[in-house]
């Protein structure tokens, strides 16, 4: 589904990554870990090229990504992205951020996509809220929004870059809760996040990623319980 | 306000007697206040002449416009009430796209005359009337223009950017009857001679081509306001540069300047008065030609106040207009 092979990229002089190489199979959930600044989000951001990258090759349910904007365009359209601050469409309804896409990439119709869209919002939990604007809702529910947005392009491969880490405690659950029966259903999941019962719970597997090397990857068992790497034990024992 | 405040004697007392020297201060400028409204009242009822207003008011607001065309005038206030009553209520905004052309159009056919129509000539075209039209023929055009010179200067091509960079800082450092004048006279030398721009042509293209550099600064500051996440979050639903730009830059930047926009169309609309100088009759050429009447030398007082009256009536209900649209855009 997913393959990055040896992605470097720089800075200017600084390497963010230094040659990271990741496959990922239909289905599978992925999570990724590791310190601040490790280059998790650069990394991700290269999958719909939201970032570019100097050397190494992406290759994206069997198309290669290139610096073609068609072919970046095409790509975008098959990966959805969840940001750590949400970027909700202030200017725009709920409803209206979720059908936004559909409509004008997807040329779908308004009455087919507004279907999708409250199928979506009921699935996230927030069907009363479809006529509201972004700002009058919590910081957890704006982020179920912006699954069910990103989720009524249909595609094949969800990125979550630190979904919770901007929400109050109270509302990390309802938004992982969302994550967990997504992943249930089959989705293909790409995760950064630091939330260790989630990792436990629901990733097939854990990576860990430090100073832009991708240092460890392993079964959520594996991982928690018998690192091979000494890198992985420490970090361990930083967040445990 | 509180519950002490609930009579008029008790709110008086709180705010503008509750210490010795703001009593003083209230009666000093209850005083001075009094002066000058007794001034001001006994000027406008006894002392002023008010006719050198009334009996002009047709060259106030049509100038030379012949008398039995000015049936075309009315018509084409009826169609702008109906057109933005219909903007107003009606929801759909689409069909605007059509409307709006179609209204400018018959407007100008109607004002200019040609096809059926007896042709008034734009010298003809005078008062408020050309002060209505050269403001807002001016907006319309400077302000599309503006969002361009303002995305040029975002843009990643350097000779875009370079060249709306270039204009912008040129004509915000000339003074608008500098620009005004070169449209005048040099815009004819430029162009090629079978070219002939009418007076108000030339005129309104210096207007568009200053007011569009402040538009674009103003919009600027609402694009630059924009977090980068908004892009990022469109980019990755698929959306390409164009669509991102139409439907989540523009409409945010554009709610957030609508504050500065709007005070660009006001000084726009005043500005005007300075088209008095180049031949152009508006309203405050008319003004200029009703003082030279012999019966009513030295009125200046009457004139000047009521066309200032004119141009405040509009530039209020501008600004009165943009607090709406900034209120209801949460
Ligand atoms: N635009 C940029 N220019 C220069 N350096 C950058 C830029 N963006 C990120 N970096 C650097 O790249 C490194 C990796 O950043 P990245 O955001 O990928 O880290 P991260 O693992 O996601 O960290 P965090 O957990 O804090 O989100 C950091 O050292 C950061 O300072
Ligand atoms: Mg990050």
């Amino acid at each position: 589904m997913l393959i990055a092979e040896n992605v470097h990229k720089w800075y200017g002089k600084f390497q963010v990554l230094r040659g990271v190489s990741l496959t990922v199979s239909p289905g599978e959930v992925v999570v990724i870990m590791g310190p601040s600044g490790s280059g998790k989000s650069t990394f991700i951001r290269t999958f719909n090229a939201l970032e570019d990258y100097q050397q190494g090759r992406i290759i994206i349910d069997g198309t290669e990504l290139s610096a073609d904007l068609r072919n970046i365009d095409t790509i975008r359209q098959e990966v959805g992205m969840v940001f750590q601050q949400f970027n909700l469409f202030p200017h725009l309804t709920v409803l209206q951020n979720v059908t936004l896409a559909p409509t004008y990439v997807r040329k779908w119709s308004k009455a087919k996509a507004e279907e999708v869209a409250l199928q979506l919002l009921e699935r996230v939990g927030i069907l009363e809220q479809a006529q509201k604007f972004p700002g009058q809702l919590s910081g957890g529910q704006q982020q179920r929004v912006a699954i069910a947005r990103a989720l009524a392009m249909q595609p094949k491969i969800m990125l979550f870059d630190e979904p919770t880490s901007a929400l109050d405690p109270e509302m990390v659950r309802e938004v992982l809760d969302v994550m967990r029966s997504l992943a249930e259903s089959g989705m293909t999941m790409i995760v950064v996040t630091h939330e260790v019962g989630f990792a436990r719970e629901v990733a097939d597997r854990i990576i860990l990623m430090d100073e832009g090397l991708l240092v460890e990857s392993a079964s959520p068992i594996e991982f928690f319980q018998h690192p091979k790497e000494e890198r992985t034990r420490k970090f361990l024992s930083q967040i445990l | 306000m509180n519950a002490k405040s609930k009579t008029p004697i008790a709110w008086l007392q709180r705010n503008l007697f509750n210490t010795w020297y703001n009593s003083l201060w209230t009666i000093v400028c209850f005083a001075l206040l009094s002066w000058i409204a007794y001034g001001v009242g006994n000027w406008a009822f006894n002392k002023a002449q008010w006719e050198v207003v009334t009996s002009n008011l047709p060259l106030f607001f049509v100038g030379r416009y012949p008398a039995d065309q000015v049936w075309r005038l009315w018509l084409v206030l009826v169609i702008v009430v109906g057109t933005i009553a219909t903007g107003i209520l009606n929801r759909k905004r689409r069909f605007l796209f059509i409307l709006i052309p179609v209204c400018v159009l018959s407007i100008l056919w109607l004002i200019g005359g040609g096809f059926f129509l007896t042709t008034v000539g734009t010298n003809l075209w005078n008062g408020l009337l050309l002060t209505l039209l050269a403001a807002s023929i001016s907006i319309v055009l400077a302000f599309p223009i503006g969002i361009l010179l303002a995305l040029g200067r975002q843009s990643s091509l350097p000779i875009l950017r370079g060249f709306c960079t270039i204009y912008v800082e040129l004509v915000r450092g000339l003074p608008l009857i500098g620009i005004l004048f070169m449209a005048q006279v040099m815009l004819p030398l430029v162009l090629p001679s079978q070219i002939q721009l009418d007076r108000v042509v030339r005129a309104i293209a210096g207007l568009v081509l200053f007011n569009a550099a402040y538009l674009a600064e103003n919009v600027r500051g609402g694009l630059q306001s924009i977090p980068r996440g908004q892009v990022e979050a469109a980019k990755a639903l698929g959306l390409n540069t164009s669509l991102s730009l139409l439907l989540i830059v523009l409409p945010q930047a554009l709610r957030t300047s609508i504050p500065a926009i709007v005070g660009q169309f006001i000084s726009l609309f005043k500005d005007t008065s300075l088209l008095s100088l180049f031949a152009l009759v508006e309203l405050t050429g008319i003004t200029r030609s009703i003082l030279a009447q012999p019966e009513y030398l030295g009125r200046y007082a009457e004139v000047y106040l009521f066309i200032g009256l004119i141009y405040w009536v509009f530039c209020y209900t501008m600004s009165q207009v943009s607090r709406k649209l900034e209120r209801k855009s949460i």
